[in-house]
């Protein structure tokens, strides 16, 4: 409920007036769950921007994986992690000790969430495309009619760089792909090449002034 | 100021959704008939001017402080449309933030009747704070592009597009026969339609390019045909919301005929240096709110020192 309100009265106006979404292709965005959304990742609030783009009774499933070693540190970033955005927590470091990272991401796809991901790993270099980590590959693989929308975003970096706590208004650009399937047949390096075209492909579809 | 009772401008309005309403039915019975051409752009483009219409004709009836807040909101989203397609500086993000602020600062003078403040502010303290700001940040490379471009928006979004709140917080006794709201509506509608009439009037018999370099769709014949239009509305509509007579009524017409054309062909400029189609995509059919209001831009200024000159 407290997040249905945050999002139908701070965030979905502030994106409309402040910022101002150009959105390409809404339609394609999926529907229904389980399903996953893939972006690069410029900024904290592409998030929020991704999440406002979806209607509000889809609200409460859609639902963006973030690290837990960086969202869940202290009781306040946890708590808006969790009640207002919320979060499904990934641990970056579950692997090195022999757990499967992506285990929390499954659970909520069995629950019929609509996760988003950002691949790229990290927020990096504002407005600079980076390669997808192979994460999302190893999701695809072991779900092969997992739809996977790859979508790219523009601007936001510029609103909110990493780093800075003044946001700055500008118009943002989200263009949304195909869903993109994993053939299963095991070639994570192929399946992650082939998200990266469709986000290249997707950037291509607008010009974007300098920004240095 | 801006008294919303006079009849006139009721009626002004309730006009402009009737226009409306017949340019619908008209476009729907032509979808009927001609189902395979391609009505997308024209049926994106009426359905714009709805959503205009019905914010203008809202705006304008609740209440000047309605309508101020509306007209700063319109300049907040053509000064980000302008900061968001030319190239700018990481380093000059705070610099743009304060641009913003430009604009409440903008429509107080405006709402408190500090007239010179209101026609110093961007052109002299401004001027003078963007520069102070950048040198603070201190990079020096690309500073006189940036400081420039920021300068040349708040301009056009800022100044010259806040003429239009000033026409509207200018007192009803210049105008006896719609108020001030009478002067804002004159000038709106006219625009707006010079900017119809020189499109399709280009479109029935356009030949001669006007500036090839610059927009290719801009030609004599349509500039003619739009500044004939506009005359002849300007002389009809002078009596529902203008104490103009038939002469005043021309000149303004002229003026603002003028000015939208080449309001339209600067930006048209502007985008074509920066290698765009449109300058944003907030209103289908048009693309976004500097295509739609470049020509009033240029005009508003023009029009309002017309009137002030003659009856303030």
């Amino acid at each position: 409920m407290l997040r249905l309100l945050f999002f139908a009265l701070i965030v979905r106006p502030v994106m409309a007036l402040v910022v101002g979404l150009n959105v390409r292709h809404r339609e394609r965005l999926p529907t229904a769950g389980p399903a996953v959304v893939v972006a690069n990742h410029n900024s904290h609030i592409d998030t929020l921007g991704l999440i406002a783009l979806f209607p509000l009774r889809l609200l409460s499933r859609v639902r963006p994986a973030a690290a837990s070693d960086y969202f869940m540190v202290t009781p306040l970033k946890s708590w808006i992690s969790r009640r207002l955005i919320g979060i499904v927590p990934v641990d970056r470091e579950a692997l090195s000790r022999g757990e499967d990272p992506l285990e929390p991401v499954e659970a909520a796809l069995d629950g019929g969430a609509i996760v988003i991901l950002f691949p790229e790993g990290t927020r990096g270099e504002p407005e600079r495309l980076q390669g997808f980590k192979k994460g999302i590959a190893v999701l695809a693989e072991r779900r092969p009619d997992l739809p996977v929308t790859p979508v790219f975003l523009h601007g936001f970096g510029k609103v909110l760089p990493r780093g800075a706590w003044l946001p700055v208004p500008f118009f943002c650009d989200v263009f949304v792909g195909e869903p993109v399937t994993s053939p299963g047949d095991g070639d994570r390096d192929g399946y992650v090449a082939a998200l990266g075209a469709a986000m290249t492909a997707l950037a291509a579809e607008g010009r974007f002034p300098d920004w240095d | 100021m801006g008294d919303i009772s006079y009849p006139s401008v009721q009626w002004t309005l309730a006009g402009l959704f009737a226009v409306l309403a017949v340019v619908t039915a008209v476009l729907w019975l032509l979808r009927r008939r001609y189902p395979e051409r391609d009505w997308r752009e024209l049926t994106d483009r009426t359905n714009s001017w709805w959503v205009l219409v019905i914010v203008f004709a809202f705006a304008i009836l609740v209440g000047r402080v309605v309508s101020l807040v509306f007209l700063a909101i319109m300049c907040f989203l053509v000064l980000k449309e302008y900061f968001s397609l030319i190239p700018t500086r990481r380093v000059d993000r705070r610099v743009l933030f304060w641009a913003y602020l430009a604009i409440p600062a903008q429509f107080y003078w405006i709402g408190t009747g500090w007239y010179v403040m209101f026609l110093i502010w961007v052109p002299v303290y401004m001027f003078l704070l963007m520069p102070m700001i950048m040198v603070i940040a201190g990079e020096t490379k690309g500073f006189l592009r940036a400081a420039g471009s920021i300068q040349w928006g708040l301009m056009i979004c800022v100044f010259l597009l806040s003429h239009t709140a000033e026409l509207l917080a200018s007192p009803d006794d210049g105008n006896p026969v719609a108020g001030s709201a009478g002067w804002l509506l004159y000038l709106v509608i006219l625009t707006q339609l010079n900017d119809v009439a020189q499109y399709l009037w280009g479109k029935a018999i356009g030949k001669t390019k006007a500036a090839p370099s610059v927009s290719p769709n801009k030609t004599v014949e349509g500039f003619l045909g739009g500044l004939g239009s506009t005359l002849v509305l300007a002389v009809l509509l002078a009596p529902v919301l203008t104490p103009f007579d038939v002469l005043t009524a021309l000149l303004a017409g002229a003026i603002i005929a003028f000015a939208g054309f080449f309001g339209d062909l600067v930006i048209s400029a502007l985008k074509r240096d920066l290698g765009v189609k449109d300058a944003g995509s907030l209103l289908p059919g048009h693309g976004g709110v500097l295509d739609r209001l470049d020509s009033l831009a240029f005009a508003a200024p023009l029009f309002f020192h017309f009137v002030a000159f003659l009856y303030y």
